[in-house]
């Protein structure tokens, strides 16, 4: 309980410190749990997005995601959006829990106005918003108060192209070619197959086709996914977030599929 | 004896609109022994003269390091600065956790410059009495700072602060167009040449009563500088190379002819400390 | 409930650890210390990446190898590196290394009861030009040795180091005795084999070897001249020397 009651909020401040004993800026911005002594922390995920892939190319770094939003085995939101850009050189895809998702893409967007409102030139390249995301993340795993995502980060930094990794414990790291949840299982090896022996030599297409390709195999094998996704690319030029683009999948194969339930035959 | 109190705080403007207490903690900075500040393409520097209470006291500190890419020189309360520094130091290590990036050096300037601001309205608060020169380097290069207790901060080529600050002014404002291509070697050359004007008249620059602060890639004369270049400090030894390039001093009338001349171009130290007009103010016995 | 499952609440509780695999490991020399660490980031099954350093430099003499959870250990070389940078600030040079090992153990201390789940190998040359090694557990007690190994595959690089470094089971010719400390060359050859060897074994230890290796002043460094991926970390040429060996561990 805090006793100081100016840091109390509404009813306002200047009828419990007409004289202004409490120095302006010291006093605190917000405070969010004055009067609650127990407070909710999130224990599970609730509604939540699949896997996210993201490799390395040629030009920079493409990141795919669909649009799906689950709410346990329901697929509750079919038109949600994963990919999230952060000023004009990062790109963060997000999988796990989808309000503290939305949360963070407030957060972030708040640290880009920041910097953008300090007009000295300077901005946040991936590296600098992967390393916040990454103390963010920490910071809230050790309040036993997790941020439940997994989330990569991409973009290009001084012509370099960076990837990395941050999930709710505040494990990070970074290589040519990333996927988070089910996607680090199933489309990782063949992203590493197809990206780790030389990300240089992969154009955008086939970057793309490689991303295309992993995402039709997650969505035949990954009960939470959707058919539905878009591709982010992070190059030299900026960020660019595609439409939602449909997957063409084939289903014949069921058909054939013999020895299980009343089909024995 | 009558004294109006239009300088007892700093909550109250003066009928001229002047906040006495700020002008009195600029005061402050100009008892402290000087400090010169220079830029060039590649580096900053800074140059001070460390003052010592007598022959048996050690020199005082009058550079501070705050991160590997900034540095700074003081002018004033000592005790201020280190107060200052340290918040400096904390806001430079806070960029470092959050962001993993060096603070931008204008960023941090302004910083101190916001909590010297408090101090100039808030009631019950005393302005900061000392003034910095800072010198840091980010992906736009090198850069000069000086940041004062009215709560402001100005970019610069060159400046100088602290007692018979004037005098290297007018120096600088002589050569500052040249500074920008210098090397290293010939802008701590200018920079010597500047902070010797601020000499009393018996004194020299030596090893020991001078310090030079850099950033920017290694000079000729420097080793162990680490690629990047970051802030270090010369001190002693090191720095007797610089003092026996100078040339020898000038003839005695010449600085006092400069500084009338210098004077009459500083529009922000004369309005604000240098005005005899000064009326509603009569400073205690 | 019939059965009574639901009469107490049920309790889930968020795990804040993870474990990430890998395998660290330091042995001192008389004038130098070498520390080393693979580079595989795992978690159960799935390697995270294939290169993630665990070995980091904190001073011209000084070096530490984080092993366990990730993101602790992480985080907890950031921490340390800027308590030794206001060390810097305070005193205007590097802190000794047997200051570094005490304040580790204080900052591990201090998270007594929500621990960093990391332990931690200090490597460096102590002031008075000796090689030494400290070790950790994950609250802080800590001791100097001559050699360690911690982290995944500790169960079978520690026994080699007993048996190679103190000489356990073995038994001097006549009228012979063992050396007390070892030269460089062996030192780096135990340390490559005692990675290949926990590669083989080990599903979490692999990909990438990092070796550092720290000279005491005045120290020559022709021992290291003829190895492969060498690269000199020393900002100072005279002093402490400091370099850093990379070789590639099997990927499997």
């Amino acid at each position: 309980m805090d006793h100081f009651p100016t840091n109390w909020g509404r009813p306002r401040n200047e009828l419990y410190d007409q004289y202004n004993t409490f120095p302006l800026h010291q006093r605190p911005t917000n405070h969010t749990d004055t009067f609650t002594d127990g407070v909710q922390r999130t224990q599970q995920p609730i509604v939540t997005g699949t896997s996210v892939l993201a490799i390395q190319y040629k030009d920079g770094v493409m990141m795919a995601a669909d649009n799906l939003a689950s709410y346990g085995s329901l697929a509750r939101f079919r038109d949600i959006t994963r990919l999230h850009a952060v000023g004009t050189s990062t790109i963060v895809g997000a999988s796990g829990d989808m309000s503290d998702f939305q949360y963070l893409q407030r957060v972030l967007d708040e640290i880009v106005t920041d910097e953008f409102t300090a007009g000295d030139g300077n901005s946040l390249g991936p590296a600098e918003v992967h390393e916040f995301l990454a103390r963010r993340m920490y910071a809230r795993r050790s309040k036993m108060n997790p941020l439940w995502n997994a989330l990569l980060v991409g973009g290009i930094q001084n012509g370099k192209r960076f990837l990395a990794f941050v999930d709710l414990l505040g494990t990070t790291y970074s290589a040519s070619s990333l996927a988070t949840g089910y996607g680090a299982h199933i489309a990782l090896p063949i992203l590493r197959q197809d990206v780790d022996p030389n990300p240089d030599a992969i154009t955008e297409e086939a970057a793309r086709e490689i991303l295309r390709k992993c995402m039709r195999v997650l969505y035949y094998r990954d009960a939470r996914s959707l058919d539905k996704y878009q591709i982010a690319t992070v190059t030299s030029a900026g960020v660019s977030i595609s439409e939602a683009q449909k997957l063409d999948t084939n289903w014949d194969f069921a058909e054939k599929i013999r020895g299980y339930g009343s089909q024995t035959q | 004896m009558f004294r109006n109190t239009y300088d007892s705080d700093n909550v109250v403007f003066s009928p001229q609109g002047r906040l006495h207490q700020v002008e009195y903690a600029s005061e402050a900075v100009k008892q402290g022994s000087a400090v010169v500040g220079l830029r060039s393409k590649t580096h900053s520097i800074l140059l001070a003269l460390k003052r010592s209470l007598g022959e048996l006291a050690a020199y005082q500190q009058k550079m501070y390091r705050i991160d590997d890419h900034v540095g700074i020189g003081i002018a004033g309360l000592t005790s201020d600065a280190r107060v200052l520094s340290n918040f400096m130091r904390q806001q430079a290590m806070g960029s470092r956790m959050q962001f993993n990036r060096p603070i931008p050096v204008n960023r941090l300037v302004s910083s101190i410059a916001d909590k010297a601001q408090v101090n100039t309205q808030e009631y019950g608060r005393r302005p900061y009495g000392v003034g910095f020169l800072v010198i840091g380097q980010d992906k736009n290069g090198p850069h000069l700072y000086e940041f004062s207790p009215s709560g402001n901060s100005y970019e610069y080529y060159a400046m100088s602060i602290g007692a018979r600050s004037q005098s290297a002014k007018t120096y600088l404002e002589k050569h500052y167009e040249s500074f920008i291509d210098c090397s290293l070697e010939d802008l701590i050359r200018h920079g010597l040449h500047a902070l010797r004007e601020t000499l009393q008249q018996d004194k020299e620059l030596t090893i020991s009563n001078t310090t030079i602060g850099i950033v920017g890639p290694a000079g000729a004369h420097e080793k162990d500088v680490p690629p990047e270049g970051g802030f270090r400090i010369l001190e002693n030894e090191p720095i007797q190379v610089y003092l026996s390039r100078m040339q020898p001093k000038r003839a005695p009338e010449e600085p006092a002819a400069a500084e009338q001349t210098g004077a009459a171009n500083e529009p922000e130290e004369g309005a604000t400390h240098g005005s005899t007009a000064d009326e509603d103010v009569q400073m205690g016995e | 409930m019939p059965d009574g499952s639901y009469e107490r609440p049920q309790q889930r509780q968020f795990n804040p650890y993870s474990e990430n695999g890998g395998t660290i490991l330091a042995i001192a020399g008389a004038d130098f210390s070498v520390i080393a660490g693979d580079t595989r980031q795992s978690e159960g099954y799935s390697i995270q990446t294939r290169y993630a350093p665990k070995v980091f430099r904190l001073t011209e003499r000084a070096v530490l190898a984080v092993n366990g959870f990730a993101a602790d250990g992480n985080m907890f070389v950031k921490k340390v590196k800027q308590r030794l940078e206001w060390y810097r600030h305070a005193h205007a040079k590097d802190m000794p290394l047997r200051a570094i090992a005490r304040l580790i153990q204080t900052m591990l201390y201090a998270q007594r009861f929500f621990p960093y789940y990391v332990y931690n190998i200090l490597g460096g040359i102590e002031e008075d030009g000796t090689g030494a090694v400290y070790s950790f557990d994950p609250v802080g007690s800590y001791e100097r040795e001559a050699c360690r190994a911690a982290g995944a595959a500790q169960s079978l690089v520690q026994p080699f180091l007993d048996n190679q470094i103190y000489f356990k089971n073995q038994t001097p010719a006549p009228g012979a005795s063992h050396p007390t400390h070892l030269p460089l060359p062996d030192v780096l050859s135990i340390v490559i084999d005692s990675f290949t060897s926990a590669t083989e074994r080990h599903i979490e230890v692999g990909d990438g070897l990092e070796i550092y290796v720290v000279l005491a002043k005045g120290r020559s460094t022709q021992e290291l001249a003829s190895i492969g991926g060498l690269q000199e970390l020393s900002t100072r040429a005279e002093g402490d020397r400091m370099f850093v060996i990379r070789r590639d561990l099997k990927k499997d």
